[in-house]
């Protein structure tokens, strides 16, 4: 099933809360890789996964990677690769927040491996994941301060007390 | 005494007063004395890296584990930002440093679709015999640390001695021993070198013996059989649930391989055979069955190097760097492209914004996926289990951490 | 050799009190130098036997082919700054490493070394052996609760407890050949086993002892091989070594009880390790194979040649478990109890059992 399909079967059920298809394709696999759907409303993004993880027609079982991203416009994005491995397609999805209220909910309930993806997601790029069992940093110190991975982190000149040299 | 800058009190404080999902600090209880909050901290013996792991025991018997990782990171994917794709190479090298042909591999294929660029036939056949010796490497430190970790000193050296023969047709090739910054994208850094093939054959005849000896020393062995038998069961459902793959997750009976489920170079061409633990020895997806998985890929990477020195165009003399461009500037957009390396699945996720430097990269790593399921399968085993199930597990902290 | 001593000293000084404390004296160390030069063997044989079972050379520059490793090992540990932990208990932690290698070098006392020289002749010598060889978890246990560490209490606790439990085979074992020699003196089974290799216990005991001509050798021979195994796999475990060394398991608990122990205290747990080493098997040999007996009865036998043939059967049996070492894993803390009590303790007590019957029947 290619992703337009996909996303017309969740349009039947989520009306208003889908956006739009971003097609890339310079080659065959990017566009089955590359493309993504929009999702608009983001409070109904559990309910999405839910329906895509449970639905028979789509029976996504793995999600594979939830990447975060920094748009340089004042926004935050979530990535979603899922895939069904019994099924085999694939589904990208991005989720879109503004800088001043990075909140999305958690899939950990729907996918364990969302776990440590979300915390990583937190770490680097300061995104609030709403309902995460274990919310804080993994990959740094739990007082370091900022979030590297944004575009404008700036390296803290001093870091408990200590001048970072360069 | 410096004075820190206020800047960072009032990141802190801004951070610890919003912060309102404040996880439990791991604590045993104040009241019981009978758990104890073992540390097997960032330097360790065996726990394949730096890796610190806080365990909370009742006398052997494991409660809890809380891996804490962090301790190797190096933001690879932050400098990605400020370098140009060829220049990422090295540094992907550099995260999985026990597959690095895979790593590199599986960066240049995603830069590769990005731009759509078909590279010759015989790239396609270097890459691939490259690829599986790749694994017989990586695989063979797995099998020989585990048996260290289980107290078998011996096996490690003969997996290592092995080793040497491939790590020295890799240096002939490309110059390198251990981070070869080879897989380029669009084509590869050197030729083969001529005397590679030969030197293939003479290793194949030699890893089948050794493939023999190891199985009747190591894998069949009572006591490494009883030492990981029945131990650290991971239930197909959680691990792809989990995130797991590769022989973590086929350990578990789970036939999925992305060379044969979702194949990418000219890997449809090769005849191979995907093994799966069976529970041969105890429970499916015990740490024998992970173990058992690899030693059985050990044999099958055997035969597709075989296939490949036996197809491969000889004559064929195009230049290996013909498909590279001369600037590497994929257009607009994102792809996600995953390959198999010897760890299980790793994705790239790279974002282009039609510059010389990549707008994101961000790597799935196989071992993260998989240690973030340690916690789930070693509760309620012993200590001695939990080194057992770590060395399984088969992660690589620089992976892990990138 | 006391004798011989007595009389050397006293033709020197003529006191005989002085003569007596100077022979004594001489007496007793031979033991500890004998202990201190095997160390230096068993150190570089350790390194060297390893090599050639990983397919690799092992030491060769310090010295032609590296003869010289164990002088370099012991002067590095000389010289190391002896820490103690600031929260450790100072009389436990200090106390052990001599106890434990009190507990090594005691057990010498009762091995006979040839016919000439025994440290102490006592007529309940294996029981002597066996008990102050009980002194070796004490002294693990006071280590790991005086390192005040967790690796180290850990490793202690596991120790103690194979240790403690490893002692029930190990002593049934040294039973049979107990009521097969009638006596539990080492010196007195030494001499059963004189002619030649046919007389040694683990062929059946001696022919002298045989009232049928020769067959009930061969019935109580299996039990007695039965009991040599068992024995041997007994011992592995007394001295810690792999499959049974989880107390210094290096990559689980990085060194065990002796994590925190550092230059000469920790030199003399390692040599305390080897002492044991070689008493046991030195124990194994005198019981089965025949101790400074030679196997060839009469040829190449006598006082001098015994003490070649007493160290050579005990280095034997230092190879064999430097090559046991090597070769197979660990076992579980839980998997090491479950052979000491459901697999070796009832073939233990069937061989006892099975020895007892025949020399009741057989009315020796």
């Amino acid at each position: 099933m290619t992703t337009p399909e996909i996303r017309d079967i969740l349009l039947e059920n989520f009306d208003g809360k889908i956006g739009d298809y971003h097609e890339f394709a310079k080659s065959e696999y990017q566009k089955r890789y590359g493309s993504y759907i929009d999702v608009a409303d983001k409070e109904w993004l559990r309910d999405v996964c839910l329906f895509l993880r449970d639905d028979d027609r789509l029976q996504f079982n793995s999600l594979l990677c939830l990447s975060t991203l920094d748009n340089n416009d004042s926004t935050l994005s979530v990535v979603y690769h899922l895939e069904s491995t019994i099924l085999r397609h694939v589904l990208a999805m991005k989720v879109t927040v503004p800088v001043t209220e990075t909140e999305v909910p958690s899939i950990t309930d729907v996918w364990p491996h969302a776990n440590w993806h979300e915390r990583e997601g937190w770490d680097m790029m300061g995104i609030r994941f709403v309902g995460h069992p274990d919310h804080r940093r993994i990959l740094l110190e739990e007082d370091y301060p900022g979030h590297p991975l944004r575009k404008d982190f700036r390296e803290p000149t001093f870091y408990h007390g200590m001048k970072v040299p360069y | 005494m410096p004075e820190i800058i206020d800047s960072h009190k009032i990141a802190t404080r801004a951070l610890t007063k919003e912060a309102t999902f404040r996880a439990e600090k791991l604590e045993p209880r104040r009241v019981r004395t009978e758990e104890m909050l073992l540390n097997m901290g960032p330097q360790h013996p065996s726990t394949h890296g730096v890796l610190r792991l806080e365990v909370v025991l009742d006398g052997e018997l494991v409660v809890d584990v809380r891996p804490h990782i962090g301790y190797l990171h190096r933001c690879f994917e932050k400098h990605t930002e400020s370098m140009t794709y060829p220049q990422v190479m090295p540094y992907v090298d550099r995260t999985d440093y026990l597959a690095s042909m895979s790593s590199g591999h599986g960066f240049a294929l995603a830069v590769e679709r990005m731009m759509g660029i078909e590279v010759p036939e015989k790239v396609e056949y270097i890459r691939v015999l490259f690829l599986e010796l790749q694994r017989i490497a990586s695989h063979l430190v797995a099998i020989g640390a585990y048996g260290l970790d289980i107290g078998a000193f011996t096996p490690f050296l003969y997996c290592f001695e092995l080793r040497e023969r491939i790590i020295e047709m890799f240096e002939r090739t490309c110059g390198a021993r251990f981070l070869y910054n080879y897989m380029w994208v669009g084509g590869l850094s050197h030729d083969l070198h001529p005397t590679v093939p030969e030197l293939c054959r003479e290793f194949l005849k030699e890893s089948r013996k050794a493939h023999k000896e190891i199985v009747d020393l190591l894998t069949f062995n009572k006591i490494f059989v009883e030492r990981t038998g029945n131990v650290g069961i991971l239930p197909a459902d959680v691990a792809i649930a989990g995130g797991a793959s590769g022989p973590v997750l086929r350990g578990s009976g789970v036939k999925w391989d992305l060379r044969r489920d979702d194949p990418y170079s000219i890997y449809d061409r090769f005849d191979f055979d995907i093994p799966v633990g069976t529970g041969l020895v105890g429970a499916v997806g015990d740490a024998w069955d992970r173990n058992w998985v690899r030693v059985c890929e050990w044999e099958e990477s055997m035969n597709i190097i075989e296939q490949v020195l036996d197809t491969y165009p000889y004559e064929d003399t195009t230049n290996v760097q013909a498909a590279i461009p001369k600037r590497i500037k994929p257009p607009a957009g994102e792809i996600y492209s995953r390959t198999e390396t010897p760890r299980g699945e790793q994705g790239y996720y790279v974002v282009s914004r039609d510059g010389i430097n990549p707008w994101r990269v961000k790597q799935r790593s196989p071992a993260f996926c998989n240690l973030s399921l340690l916690p789930h399968i070693s509760r309620g085993c012993l200590v001695g289990d939990l080194i057992a199930i770590i060395g399984s597990l088969d992660f690589v902290l620089g992976e892990v951490d990138r | 050799m006391f004798d011989g001593l007595l009389e050397f000293f006293k033709s020197i000084f003529g006191d005989i009190a002085a003569a007596n404390i100077l022979a004594l004296a001489v007496y007793s160390v031979v033991p500890l130098i004998f202990i201190l030069v095997y160390g230096l063997i068993a150190i570089l044989g350790e390194m060297k036997i390893s090599a050639w079972i990983q397919d690799r050379l092992g030491p060769m520059r310090t010295g032609p082919k590296g003869l010289f490793q164990p002088f370099a090992d012991i002067l590095k540990l000389l010289q190391k700054e002896d820490t103690t932990p600031t929260t450790a208990d100072r009389t436990l932690y200090n106390a052990a490493p001599y106890i434990m290698f009190v507990g090594a070098y005691a057990a010498f006392a009762a091995l006979p070394f040839s016919a000439a020289y025994i440290g102490a002749r006592i007529n309940t010598g294996i029981f002597f052996v066996l008990s102050i060889a009980s002194l070796v978890p004490v002294s693990i246990m006071m280590a790991g609760w005086g390192s005040n560490s967790k690796y180290s209490l850990m490793g202690a606790m596991r120790s103690v407890s194979q240790l403690i439990s490893y002692e029930i085979p190990a002593g049934l074992a040294l039973i049979s050949v107990v009521m097969v020699a009638g006596s539990m003196d080492m010196q007195t089974i030494t001499h059963l086993q004189s002619g030649g290799i046919q007389n040694w216990f683990i062929f059946g005991g001696p022919k002298s002892l045989d009232g049928f001509g020769g067959t009930s050798n061969l019935v109580l021979m299996p039990f007695l091989v039965i009991s040599f195994l068992i024995y041997l796999v007994a011992s592995l475990a007394e001295t810690n070594r792999v499959p049974f060394d989880l107390p210094e398991a290096e990559s689980e608990l990085v060194a065990g009880f002796h994590t925190e122990y550092s230059a000469m205290k920790f030199a003399l747990f390692f040599l305390a390790e080897y002492a044991n080493m070689f008493a046991v098997g030195a124990i194994a040999s005198v019981l089965f194979l025949g101790g400074w007996q030679s196997p060839f009865g009469d040829f190449l036998g006598g006082p001098v040649f015994g003490f070649f043939w007493f160290v050579l059967k005990g280095l034997f049996f230092v190879f064999l478990q430097i090559c046991i070492r090597w070769t197979l894993p660990r076992l579980r803390v839980d998997q090491l109890m479950y052979v000491c009590w459901k697999v070796l303790i009832p073939f233990s007590l069937f061989a006892v059992l099975g020895v007892g019957l025949c020399v009741v029947m057989l009315n020796r």
